[in-house]
């Protein structure tokens, strides 16, 4: 008879040194430099990869185990909101242009940056990055699938929504967040780290993430606040990687700390210039406010990131120089954000509005330093123009800023009146900029930049029409034939919410399911 | 400073004159008019008229406000890439010596925007 031995379990400490850098092997016959090609061309100068901390201990296989028991509870909160005709619960219609926002906005980069960390972690010799990048890699794939599902749950109902990555590799707003992670997945794998990992996901993510998810919570929208929580503890897990990466990445050799620096400072930036359009969400498209743009940013970014670079100030780091200008930025961002898509609602895949009265008293209690001068009066004669069918459509093509590729709208730092205009001449061309921050970028890698693929410009040079369209015909419809190539339906997923099928058929079903007609 | 690259970077631009079938970009702001969110782009023939962009493009693009029709363009300041401008109404545009994405700006002294917030 054969004795039953027990086998013999591994404790977590061994079995994650078994299935993390136990999997990790050294090469005999070929070169690490030809393994991994893309180590030394960013100047970062690494000496140790076993001096990396892992900064948490999860396996693939109990990644696996806990990923899906979350989903499924998930997938069965999805269920049931769209069983129970979740979407007339949110707090009014106006509420679901967040959801456009998002999934044509957002979502796309949950796929990139799933990309992104899956060739960063190809590139990493260290076996301890290496399979951090791997489970962020999946996380940001199961987010963008995620979020995919659970909006389109609204899609059944609502516009816009349709054909959300076309219109993200299209739509001239979208190339603002598009461009700004083909930026980050174009540079090398420590910048892609600084950039998403640490920038975007440490540093901004309060400012990202967490308004749209509790946006959802405040207006009543179960679906988008349920995936929100569910991907919580994943945000947790990337932040640390985040933070991980930057102080490995300093420790390992005093060189590195002016190349880190000149990237935190890049993509601070970058990724606030982005945030652009959580700014109007928060203080125009949420019917029910969480807080104003300016409290989150001073909350999330002047006072938490503020403890964090004084953190950072052992390595060397300092505060990025661009968060003087922010703040001089932040009485006018959303509200300039808000014109903007207000000028061209006939070209986005969202509506716009004007502020109602109890909004514009909102606004101004919050931005008390520059609303009623400035904005308020714009917004009345907007408004008394729609009341006289006069709603205003800007249809002549904006100025777009070379580098984060928005339209010149911001204005001079302390000059709230005065647009901020600056150029560069590079190889014969002009170059313009809204700032000086994202004048800075294109000067230290004008080769890079001089691609861009601006909407503007690509419109104006025929790119952007359905194929087989002639430009050249009589009466041509410029506009008209954008759209089609954007997808979107002229007076369907477009103009002002007031006239749009949205707003109708939302009443009318909230009607339903409350009165008894 | 040049990009770093594991081999030679060497690209067009994406916007470069010889893209847009004989016609050059300019662009326009108005000061002072933030109703207008940003400068206007355009597509214009090197060939055209400079008064004919402003009596034509221009009034379309920003016509839709109040103070459009009172300017008196005889009184109006012009910026190019931020400095004094003098163009000439009857000349092309190349020959005021607008190129390809030059940027010019006009002010309108004593229209300020609506109810003088510069909207
Ligand atoms: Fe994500
Ligand atoms: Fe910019």
């Amino acid at each position: 008879m054969d004795m039953q031995v027990a086998k013999k379990k591994l404790g977590l400490k061994e079995r994650y040194a078994v299935m993390t850098r136990g999997l990790d092997w050294t090469p005999s016959y070929q070169k690490m430099e030809d393994i991994y090609p893309y180590m030394a061309y960013e100047g970062i100068k690494i000496h140790d990869w076993d001096k990396w901390e892992d900064p948490f201990r999860l396996t693939m296989d109990s990644y696996w185990k806990y990923q899906a028991e979350k989903e499924r509870k998930l997938y069965a909160i999805i269920d049931a909101f769209a069983q129970n005709n979740g979407h007339l619960n949110v707090t009014d219609a106006r509420y679901i242009n967040t959801l456009k926002l998002f999934i044509s906005g957002i979502s796309p980069l949950e796929y990139v940056a799933h990309r992104g960390f899956a060739h960063a972690g190809r590139a990493f010799p260290g076996a301890g990055p290496r399979v951090a990048c791997l489970m962020q890699s999946l996380d940001e794939i199961r987010h963008a699938q995620t979020q995919v599902h659970a909006i389109s749950n609204y899609n059944k109902y609502y516009n816009g929504m349709h054909d959300f990555h076309h219109m993200h590799d299209r739509v001239w707003f979208l190339s603002v967040p598009k461009s700004f992670f083909d930026d980050a997945i174009t540079a090398g794998p420590f910048e892609f780290m600084v950039s998403i990992g640490f920038s975007f996901e440490y540093v901004l993510t309060n400012l990202l993430f967490v308004p749209f998810v509790s946006g959802a919570a405040y207006n009543g929208d179960m679906g988008t606040m349920t995936f929100g929580f569910s991907a919580q503890s994943d945000e947790a897990r990337h932040m640390t990687l985040g933070l991980e990466v930057i102080k490995f990445i300093l420790e390992q050799d005093p060189a590195n700390v002016p190349i880190v620096q000149r990237w935190i400072d890049k993509w601070t930036w970058r990724g606030y210039r982005v945030l652009t359009l959580v700014a109007m969400m928060m203080d125009y498209m949420l019917p029910k406010r969480t807080m104003s743009w300016k409290e989150a940013w001073e909350v999330y970014f002047e006072e938490n990131g503020g403890a964090l670079f004084k953190d950072l100030a052992r390595y060397g780091i300092t505060m990025p120089k661009c968060a003087e200008q922010i703040a001089l930025e932040k009485d006018h961002l959303s509200h300039q954000a808000w014109s903007t898509f207000y000028n061209y609602a006939a070209a986005a895949n969202f509506h716009t509005w004007m502020p109602d009265e109890d909004e514009m008293t909102w606004l101004s209690s919050k931005y008390p330093e520059s609303f009623d001068k400035l904005y308020r009066p714009r917004y009345e004669f907007w408004r008394e123009q729609a009341a006289k069918g006069n709603r205003f459509y800007s249809k002549t093509l904006p100025m777009l800023c070379q580098t984060c590729q928005i339209p010149m709208v911001f204005t001079e730092p302390g000059e709230p009146t005065k647009i901020c205009y600056r150029e560069v001449d590079y190889k014969g061309d002009k170059y313009h900029f809204c700032s000086d921050p994202c004048k800075q970028i294109f000067e230290h890698e004008p080769e890079k930049y001089i691609q861009a693929w601006l909407p503007v410009q690509q419109i104006y040079q025929g790119n952007c029409f359905p194929e087989g369209t002639d430009p050249t015909v009589e009466g041509f419809d410029a506009l008209a034939a954008v759209l089609k190539y954007y997808n979107l339906e002229n007076g369907r997923d477009n103009l002002d919410f007031d006239i749009s099928e949205d707003k109708k058929n939302f009443a009318e079903w909230r009607g339903q399911a409350t009165k008894n007609i | 400073m040049a990009v770093a690259a594991v081999s030679k970077y060497e690209f067009a631009a994406a916007d470069s004159q010889d893209k847009f079938h004989g016609a050059q970009l300019l662009f326009i702001g108005w000061e002072d008019h933030l109703l207008f969110c940003a400068p206007f782009a355009f597509p214009f023939p090197p060939a055209m008229r400079f008064g004919d962009v402003v009596a034509g493009p221009m009034q379309a693009a920003f016509g839709y406000h109040p103070d459009f029709a009172q300017i008196d363009w005889a009184k109006v300041e012009w910026l190019k890439s931020g400095k004094p401008f003098a163009p000439d109404f009857d000349k092309s545009l190349a020959e005021n010596g607008l190129r390809h994405k030059d940027v010019i700006r006009f002010r309108t002294p004593g229209l300020n925007g609506i109810k003088g917030s510069c909207s």
